[in-house]
C-alpha cells in the first residue's frame, strides 16, 4: 500500500507581492517529495481557506512579510476550523517581530519561521507533525 | 570564461613559471581551503588575476578617464572630490504625521535628501477604508490616500530645496500628481522642482510584483509620465530604472545588471517610439542598484553598468549629449543578506556593502538599518544606517581619490566579464523581441527563480557561509532588540482623515476630472494633465486608479 503523500498548500496573503520565499518553499517541499499547491498571489484569507479544502491539505504554509500577520493568519486558522479542518496545520515564514509569535501560536498556529530556517527543517517539521495526525 | 590572448605572450610564460616553481610546491604540501571559490553569484573566482586577465581591457578606449566615455571611472571629473554621494535614507510608516517626524528627524541629523517609503495599499492603488487594505495600513510604509495625506507628509518641508525619491510604481503617475500639487501649494516653481520616481513598472513584473494594469498599458503610464517631466519638471528623474528588486527576488549580480540595463533599453526604446528625442529625456534617467555581499563582484557591476550604457546609448540609439551617456545611480545596501540571528552583525555587512556602492561610485546611498529582518527600523537603528555613510565619507579616506579599483587585474577583468554576459542576455531578450515580450514568455521571471533556488541550495549545502546562520550561530540565543511597532489605529485614523477629505470637497468636480481622466487613458493621449486635475479636486488614489482599471483592466501573472 502506498503512503499518502504530505499535501501542503503554499499561500501568500495580502498586497505584498515578494514571493521569493513562497516560490523555494514550494519547490524544496516538492524535491522532498510532497506534493504542493501555490495559490499564487494576493489571496484573503477566505480564498486559502477554500483552496485548502478543495485540495484536502495537511497543512497551509503561510509566506508574509508585510507587517499583516496579527490580522490575517488568526484569520486563516479561523476559517479552517470552520470549515472543520481541524487537523489543518498552518505554518507561518517570513518577517514576523519575536513578540508576536507566543500570540500567533496561542491563536492556532503551529509553528513561525524566520528568515534563514533551512528548508530542510520546514520539510521535518511537516513530516514529524503531519504524521502525527489520526 | 578566458580571456583572448596570445598563447605563449611573455605574461603567460612568467605566470607559468610562478605557478610551477612558487604555487605548485606550496599546494602540495597543504591544499587550498576549498576545490572552487565563487562569489555569492556562484561565479568562480581564480585563484590570481594577472596582465593577461585583463588582456582584453583597453585603457583608452575600455577604462579612461573619469567624465569621459564609456564613463567606466565615473561620470564627475572629480568623482566624490567635488560632492559626496546624497545620503538617502528610505522612510516610510504608519500615518503622513509619524513619517513627516521621521524626515525631519533624519535631515536634522545630516542626511541630504528623503526617500518615501509607502505602504502596500497605496502601492497597489487602493485606499486606506478599501476591504482589501485591512491589516496593511500604514504597515510597510506611509499610507497616502489622497492629496490630504500628501499635505501632512511634506508639511513643513521645501520642496522646491530637498530632493524627494518616491518608491511608488504601479500608481506612480497619481503619486507625482500629488507631489507636484503639493508644491505648487507651497508656491514652488515646477522647473525648479528635482528628485525622483521610482516609476520602474517592467522589474514589477519581472521580480517585486506590485502591479495593477497589463504590462503595456502600464507602459503607457509611464512614457505619459517622460513626456510630461520633460516639459514641465525637467530638472526631475521621472524614473529609477531598478535592479534593487531583481536582485532581492534571488537573481545574480549579473542578472541584476542585464535585465536592468535591458529594461532602460525598453523604456528608452519606447520614449523615442513616442516621438520623444533621445538627448531630451534619456539624461532624466536614473538607475537604482543593490549592493550585495561579494564585495569586488558589486564594484565590478556598477563600473560595467555605466560602459554598457555609454555604448548602448551612442551605437543604439545615437545618443548625441554626453548627459545621455552617463548612466546615474542610486545604492540600497541587501536587504535580503540581513539576518535575524545575531542582529548587530548586520550593521558589519552593511557597511562593507555600502563601502563597495560608493567604490563604484553612487550618486546616492541607503544604508539599511540592522533590525530590519525583524520589522521597520527603530529611530536609533536608522540612525546607526546614517552614521555608517558618514563614517565611509568622513574618516575611512575612501572618497579621496576616484575609481581607486580601476587597473586592478581583477576587477578589470571582473567588469569586462559582466559586459560581455549582459550583451549575451541583451542578444537572448532583443530575440524574443524586447523585455515587454520577453517578461510576457516568463523568462527573466523564471531565469531569477532558478538561480533564487540554487542559491537557497548552496547555502543548505554550507558552500555559501552566512555567519550566525548556518555557521557560528548561537543555540538558545534571543534576539533581544527593540523593534518598531506599528500602530493599529493607523488604518481609523486614515479612514477618518479621507472621510474628511470627501465631505469637504466638490464631489460633482471629482466626477468630472475622472471621465476626463477615462477619456484620456481611451484616445491615448497623455494622462498626466487630467490625473493632475483629479488630485486638485481630491479624487483619492483609489478613485482614479479604479478609472483606469475599468479603462486598462488588471494584470494577471501567467502561470510558470
Amino acid at each position: 500500500m502506498s503512503e499518502r503523500k504530505i499535501r501542503v498548500l503554499v499561500a501568500k496573503p495580502g498586497l505584498d507581492g515578494h514571493d521569493r520565499g513562497a516560490k523555494i518553499i514550494a519547490r524544496a517541499l516538492r524535491d522532498a517529495g510532497m506534493e504542493v499547491i501555490y495559490t499564487g498571489l494576493r489571496q484573503t484569507p477566505e480564498m486559502i481557506a477554500a483552496a485548502a479544502l478543495q485540495e484536502d491539505v495537511d497543512a497551509v504554509g503561510v509566506s508574509i512579510l508585510s507587517g499583516a500577520h496579527n490580522t490575517l493568519c488568526p484569520r486563516i486558522v479561523e476559517l479552517l476550523r470552520e470549515r472543520g479542518m481541524d487537523d489543518c496545520l498552518v505554518i507561518v515564514g517570513g518577517i514576523i517581530p519575536q513578540e508576536d509569535i507566543p500570540r500567533l501560536k496561542e491563536q492556532g498556529v503551529s509553528a513561525v519561521f524566520l528568515p534563514g530556517t533551512s528548508t530542510g527543517d520546514i520539510v521535518t517539521f511537516l513530516r514529524d507533525n503531519v504524521g502525527q495526525r489520526a | 570564461m578566458p580571456e583572448t590572448k596570445e598563447l605563449n605572450s611573455p605574461a603567460d610564460a612568467s605566470a607559468e613559471r610562478w605557478e610551477r616553481e612558487t604555487l605548485e610546491p606550496v599546494l602540495r604540501k597543504r591544499p587550498e581551503r576549498k576545490k572552487r571559490f565563487e562569489t555569492v553569484s556562484l561565479d568562480e573566482v581564480n585563484r590570481l588575476y594577472t596582465p593577461a586577465d585583463a588582456a582584453g581591457v583597453d585603457f583608452e578606449r575600455d577604462t579612461a578617464y573619469p567624465g569621459e566615455f564609456p564613463y567606466t571611472r565615473g561620470i564627475h571629473p572629480t568623482g566624490y572630490r567635488g560632492k559626496l554621494w546624497t545620503m538617502r535614507q528610505f522612510a516610510g510608516f504608519g500615518t503622513p504625521e509619524e513619517t513627516n517626524a521621521r524626515f525631519k528627524y533624519l535631515l536634522e541629523h545630516g542626511q541630504t535628501g528623503l526617500s518615501v517609503a509607502y505602504d502596500l495599499p497605496t502601492l497597489m492603488g487602493y485606499d486606506a477604508d478599501s476591504p482589501l487594505s485591512e491589516g496593511e495600513v500604514g504597515k510597510c510604509g506611509v499610507a497616502v490616500s489622497s492629496l490630504a495625506d500628501m499635505e501632512v507628509l511634506f508639511d513643513g518641508i521645501p520642496l522646491e530645496e530637498v530632493t524627494v525619491s518616491q518608491t511608488i510604481n504601479a500608481p506612480a503617475s497619481v503619486l507625482l500628481a500629488m507631489y507636484l500639487v503639493v508644491a505648487e501649494k507651497q508656491g514652488a516653481d515646477f522647473r525648479k522642482i528635482s528628485g525622483t520616481l521610482q516609476n520602474d513598472i517592467l522589474k514589477e513584473y519581472i521580480a517585486q510584483k506590485e502591479w495593477i494594469y497589463p504590462i503595456r498599458p502600464a507602459m503607457k503610464l509611464v512614457i505619459d509620465t517622460f513626456e510630461f517631466c520633460t516639459r514641465h519638471v525637467p530638472k526631475y528623474n521621472p524614473i529609477s530604472v531598478s535592479g534593487y528588486h531583481i536582485r532581492e527576488a534571488g537573481s545574480t549580480a549579473l542578472q541584476e545588471l542585464a535585465f536592468t540595463l535591458r529594461d532602460g533599453i525598453e523604456y528608452v526604446q519606447w520614449g523615442v517610439d513616442a516621438g520623444l528625442d533621445v538627448d531630451e529625456f534619456v539624461p532624466r534617467i536614473s538607475f537604482f542598484f543593490n549592493a550585495h555581499n561579494d564585495f569586488f563582484e558589486e564594484i565590478a557591476k556598477y563600473r560595467a553598468a555605466r560602459r554598457i550604457w555609454a555604448r548602448v546609448m551612442r551605437e543604439r540609439f545615437n545618443a548625441r549629449s554626453e548627459r545621455t551617456l552617463q548612466l546615474r545611480f542610486h545604492t540600497q545596501t541587501a536587504g535580503v543578506s540581513l539576518t535575524v540571528q545575531q542582529p548587530l552583525n548586520n550593521i558589519v555587512r552593511v557597511a562593507i556593502q555600502a563601502l563597495a556602492g560608493v567604490l563604484g561610485g553612487t550618486q546616492s546611498l541607503h544604508t539599511d538599518a540592522y533590525d530590519e529582518a525583524l520589522a521597520l527600523p527603530t529611530d536609533r537603528a536608522a540612525l546607526i544606517a546614517l552614521r555608517t555613510q558618514q563614517i565611509i565619507a568622513e574618516e575611512t579616506g575612501v572618497p579621496n581619490t576616484i575609481d581607486p579599483l580601476g587597473g586592478s587585474y581583477f576587477v578589470e577583468s571582473l567588469t569586462k566579464k559582466m559586459e560581455d554576459g549582459a550583451y549575451e542576455y541583451f542578444d537572448k531578450i532583443d530575440s524574443l523581441g524586447g523585455m515587454v515580450e520577453a517578461i510576457e514568455k516568463g523568462f527573466p521571471q523564471r531565469d531569477i527563480q532558478e538561480s533564487a533556488y540554487q542559491y537557497q541550495k548552496a547555502v543548505e549545502r554550507g558552500d555559501q557561509t552566512i555567519v550566525g546562520v548556518n555557521k557560528y550561530s548561537m543555540e538558545g540565543e534571543q534576539t533581544e532588540i527593540p523593534t518598531l511597532v506599528i500602530a493599529e489605529g493607523v488604518r481609523d485614523r486614515q479612514v477618518e482623515r479621507l472621510g474628511l477629505a470627501k465631505a469637504r470637497r466638490d464631489n460633482g468636480a471629482v466626477s468630472n476630472a475622472l471621465e476626463k481622466l477615462k477619456k484620456s487613458a481611451r484616445d491615448g493621449d497623455n494622462t498626466m494633465p487630467a490625473t493632475i486635475e483629479a488630485v486638485r479636486a481630491y479624487a483619492t488614489l483609489g478613485e482614479i486608479c479604479d478609472a483606469l482599471r475599468d479603462v486598462y483592466g488588471l494584470y494577471e501573472e501567467p502561470a510558470f
